[in-house]
């Protein structure tokens, strides 16, 4: 916001003459828009276990699955601002809750965890229990407990605790009714009455700190953010950016871009991913969580630590292995212990970047032999942003099935896909950039031939012709719609819905910013999260029609192959 | 049915806002049709209840190798090479045949259109778009609340997102995968064996109630500053709320003494290896099989009145040891054999579903209840997302109805469809469990005609 009205101040004319006050003010000033309605989205698993994390530690256990979120748009993200909780939803919640719960006031923890003693165990106490309520509460809800809140919390803790003769009995059952509220498990955008606003609402101190926490460390606010809050700054530019600038500086922050990237890149697929073990022996389970592990660390590492650009993270030799990947990699590793350490893949080696590594190149395949057509569809509609349209309904298949000339590669299999014309439409988008990936099979192990036959896999990525995959690796580099569409998506993150209409112009601005930056994903990530856009409300909307327009023009996709 | 609906709501309004908006028409709701048809009681003299459940596999059949059209209906079912493990079960099921999906120019979705049309009534605008209630919804909501769950939802195939029951595109549970946690869920300790003597309402259940209910009504401040799209989401976290507190009130309650219901032994864990293959066909066959087991002596203890289970998902992500391509991708990409006429491997998972739908009527068959078995109290709609997976074709999706239901469905038939919309084999799935609907679908798919032949 500060740097937006320093740019407005300067203006485009004298911004050459100021060049050393700030390069990153040389760009345009950030184009006004009018914001979404207020909000209310479900945690997500990760959110769920990071609040719980840091507000409890990292040894409190969360076993149970939470009901899946609905991929909305390309992202989880989104999908959590339509998601309900279903009756055996919240069944997993309340049992997830009284878990948890009960291992907060188990007596290994309730010491440290619980922040004064009773004045007797055996019985009720009011002001610890209203102690504890009110320094915890405060995280789960983001926000100071209503009086009314802290009431219900303390009476139903006195209750339990004179029933069983047990105080701590009484906190674990109050922290069980906390951990099920929709304050806890939804993230809700309050409103406060704003004059200066269009809308005339803006969002409250405490909810722009929940929007910003959970962006950048993907959690719950700390206590300097809560109390920036309670003090009014975030509703100054200083105070935001005071915060943004520190919450980036934290090492939080590489966890916030980790969740950000799992999204994004569809990871999540990594929980039904299987192979056939005859056919790839290699394969075993600890491999593949190596492998999105290896993707994640690299993306993390480059964009963060090297804050280096990210359209780099395609071509970059330097990753991290271990020797589950040493193995499918034919590399070798130097830990004895078999732990995670850097390796740069040599100069003249097939691989570079992200998608030659087993993490999208295993995601994206059958799971008995690659699929040019998955990968290619991957990056068309997650890198790229661009949509393969569905299949149509009405394939003959037997067009391509020819008993008589047998395909050896899948250059041969798909060749016939993109003579039918109504195959051709989709083909035509994801396989000639599939087939660069064809050197590695459906675990991303290197082989230079299928069937006997010598794998080809020349291409082209949007009229840019690549021999190889570090060449279609180094296309994707230079393609203007890998930064365009990494931008829509994060702001799309951030705000838990694709960006309305008036917000067009301002992701070309935050575009261009971006390029300015030499895509620094930091910068990205600051000027999203210190702009008005992103805190931008108007009044609800109080037809429910709207519920199922939204619904049918979310472009919700069954994001499967035909 | 939501139990935050104002209460000046009549049925016929709450039931059309449920089914999504089409054009719905009801009759008298005839509760008496819960209740098991034969008079047949338990021997503790409660009336056996008629449960209602969903088995889906993915990919259709094989054309001509399934089972034998008929140009009449009428009794007598001739089961092919494909479904030959259903024989011995020709008399406890209906076979539907040559009912059509119009879609009035709306796109096939392909392997999702198939399964939302036939379970929803209504034709998706979107891929991932479920425009309606699923069916099973609509009859819990009749025959699901004095439960411990309204509804179960199980797959075998081991993605809990791939469960074919929702309210709409986003109201959509997921399904239980692991069997353990499964049947730690029904026979955790919350498990009141009805056959036990000595039955001692838990304090603690009764305090966990009253804390949860408080809780509930100190957030319910929120509602007043939502739009009402949130209002709506609020809404279902209240119903979802109720559906514990109902868990929590049934704990306090001693349950009717019940013989049929005996508690399984709890299964063991899956290793490493076993996780590593869930979805290869035999472990997908094993797994199912111990989940049938849970599940189905959850119904026979009364625990829930509606299950859903997944046998394959409409992707039918599985696969066979040492071949290359999932049976969805054999669909396409198997070369019909010259000889044989049909693609054989496909035609291996195709006979591998028809034994799992076997398996599944066994398990349920083989639990005594009253003077027959669990079978007989129940109602199985058994389907899948196409006819003919290579083509993507949806006319002609086969649907099973199995079991006695409480002796309200005649068994053994063979239905014409004649071209009639599919949708109306679930509007007479509905009325035999007792929802009042006379009308049920949307577009070319709303019909008002049920399928007489096989009403007692």
């Amino acid at each position: 916001m500060l740097i937006s009205k320093v740019k407005r101040y300067l203006g485009q004319a004298t911004c050459v003459a100021f060049v050393t006050i700030a390069l990153t003010a040389c760009g345009e000033s950030e184009p006004q828009t009018g914001g979404a309605p207020p909000d209310m989205r479900r945690l997500t698993v990760e959110q769920y276990r990071n609040v719980v994390h840091d507000v409890f530690g990292e040894h409190i256990e969360i076993a149970s699955r939470f009901e899946p979120l609905i991929r909305t748009d390309g992202l989880f993200a989104v999908g959590a601002s339509n998601a309900l909780i279903t009756p055996s939803g919240f069944e997993k919640f309340y049992n997830v809750a009284r878990s948890v719960a009960g291992q907060v006031v188990d007596e290994d923890n309730r010491a440290v965890l619980v922040p004064c003693a009773p004045v007797d165990m055996a019985r009720a106490d009011d002001a610890c229990s209203r102690q504890f309520f009110a320094e915890v509460g405060r995280y789960l809800y983001r926000r100071p407990l209503s009086e009314s809140e802290m009431e219900t919390a303390v009476s139903a803790a006195n209750e339990v605790a004179d029933q069983f003769d047990d105080f701590y009995a009484g906190i674990e059952f109050g922290l069980t009714g906390l951990l099920v509220t929709p304050s806890f498990l939804f993230i809700i955008d309050e409103t406060e009455a704003d004059s200066s606003s269009s809308s005339g609402l803006r969002l409250t101190g405490y909810a722009k700190a929940a929007r910003l926490s959970f962006l950048l460390w993907n959690s719950a606010p700390d206590d300097m953010l809560l109390k920036a809050a309670a003090a009014g700054d975030l509703h100054t530019d200083k105070g935001v950016e005071r915060q943004v600038e520190r919450m980036i500086q934290s090492h939080l922050l590489a966890r916030g871009v980790r969740a950000f990237f799992e999204d994004f890149l569809d990871l999540e697929k990594f929980e039904t991913l299987e192979k056939d073990t005859i056919i790839y022996p290699a394969y075993t389970i600890n491999a593949a969580n190596s492998a999105k592990e290896q993707l994640l660390r690299t993306i993390v590492d480059h964009t963060v630590n090297q804050d280096a650009p990210y359209p780099e993270i395609f071509t970059t030799r330097s990753t991290f292995i271990d020797a589950q990947l040493g193995r499918i990699y034919r590399v070798p590793v130097t830990r004895p212990d078999g732990g995670w350490e850097a390796y740069e893949f040599p100069e003249d080696d097939v691989r570079a970047g992200i998608l030659t590594q087993m993490g999208f190149l295993s995601l994206f395949s059958h799971p008995g032999r690659s699929s040019a057509t998955l990968r290619g569809k991957a990056v068309r509609e997650l890198l790229l942003c661009q949509k393969v349209p569905d299949p149509p309904g009405d394939v003959d298949f037997s067009l391509f099935n020819d008993p008589d000339a047998p395909s050896r590669t899948a250059r041969e299999r798909l060749t016939a896909h993109s003579t039918v014309p109504s195959c051709a439409g989709c083909h035509k988008l994801t396989d000639p950039i599939g087939l660069g990936f064809e050197q590695f099979d459906g675990i991303g192990q290197f082989r230079v031939a299928e069937q006997g036959a010598m794998i080809d896999v020349s291409g082209n990525l949007d009229g840019n012709e690549f021999g190889d995959a570090k060449s279609l690796a180094q296309a994707m580099h230079d393609s203007p719609s890998v930064p365009a569409c990494l931008t829509n998506q994060l702001y799309s993150y951030a705000a838990g819905r694709a960006p309305e209409r008036d917000e067009r112009e301002f992701v070309r601005y935050l575009e261009s910013e971006f390029a300015e930056s030499g895509y620094s994903l930091k910068v990205l990530l600051r000027d999203i999260a210190t702009s008005d856009a992103f805190y931008a409300v108007t009044q609800p909307k109080n037809k429910t029609e709207d519920v199922r327009a939204a619904s049918l023009n979310s472009k919700t996709k069954q994001e499967r192959g035909s | 049915m939501s139990v935050l609906l104002p209460s000046n709501k009549s049925r016929r309004q709450m039931l059309r806002s449920m089914m999504g908006g089409g054009v719905v028409s009801l009759t008298l709701p005839f509760l008496d049709c819960l209740l098991n048809a034969n008079g047949t009681a338990l021997a503790s003299g409660a009336p056996i209840p008629t449960r209602f459940g969903t088995w889906y596999w993915g990919m259709g059949h094989t054309p001509d190798r399934a089972v034998k059209p008929k140009t009449a209906t009428g009794p007598g079912i001739e089961f092919l090479d494909e479904t030959k493990a259903l024989i011995p079960h020709k008399d406890k099921l209906n076979y539907f045949g040559n009912f059509n999906m119009p879609l009035d120019g709306r796109s096939n979705y392909t392997h999702f259109t198939g399964w939302v049309a036939n379970r929803t009534g209504s034709a998706p605008e979107a891929g991932g778009d479920i425009p309606a209630p699923t069916l099973d919804l609509l009859i819990a909501d009749e025959i699901g609340k004095g439960t411990r769950f309204r509804t179960l939802d199980v797959s075998s195939v081991g993605i809990s997102r791939e469960n074919y029951s929702a309210r709409n595109t986003y109201n959509r549970a997921a399904a239980e995968v692991d069997p353990v946690a499964l049947y730690d869920r029904i026979y955790g300790p919350e498990f009141a064996d009805p056959n036990k003597a000595d039955f001692k309402p838990d304090p603690e259940v009764q305090l966990r109630k009253s804390v949860l209910s408080a809780f509930t009504e100190e957030t319910k401040d929120y509602m007043k500053t939502l739009g009402a799209a949130d209002k709506q989401r609020m809404d279902q976290y209240y119903t979802s709320i109720r559906e514990i507190e109902n868990q929590l009130a049934l704990q306090l309650t001693k349950p009717e003494p019940n013989e049929a219901c005996v508690v399984p032994t709890r299964p063991g864990e899956l290793g490493s290896q076993a996780v590593a293959k869930v979805r290869e066909m035999d472990s997908v066959v094993e797994t199912h099989k111990v989940m049938t087991k849970i599940l189905a002596m959850a119904v026979a203890c009364n625990q829930t009145n509606v299950f859903n289970m997944v046998f394959t998902d409409n992707f039918a992500n599985v696969r066979r040891v040492g071949e290359t391509y999932t049976h969805h991708l054999l669909t396409h990409e198997e070369v019909v054999d010259a000889e044989k006429g049909y693609q054989p491997l496909t035609y291996w998972f195709n006979e591998k579903s028809m034994e799992g739908m076997a398996t599944f009527i066994d398990i349920i068959d083989s639990i005594p209840e009253g003077e027959g078995t669990l079978l007989d109290n129940c109602l199985i709609f058994a389907s899948t997302e196409t006819n003919y997976a290579r083509l993507h074709t949806i006319d002609g999706v086969p649907v099973y109805l199995i079991g006695g239901a409480g002796g309200r469905m005649k068994q053994g038939m063979y239905v014409v469809g004649g071209g009639d919309p599919i949708t109306r084999i679930g509007l007479t799935t509905m009325q035999i469990m007792g929802v009042p609907v006379q009308t049920w679908g949307t577009k070319s798919l709303q019909t008002s005609k049920p399928v007489s032949e096989i009403l007692v």
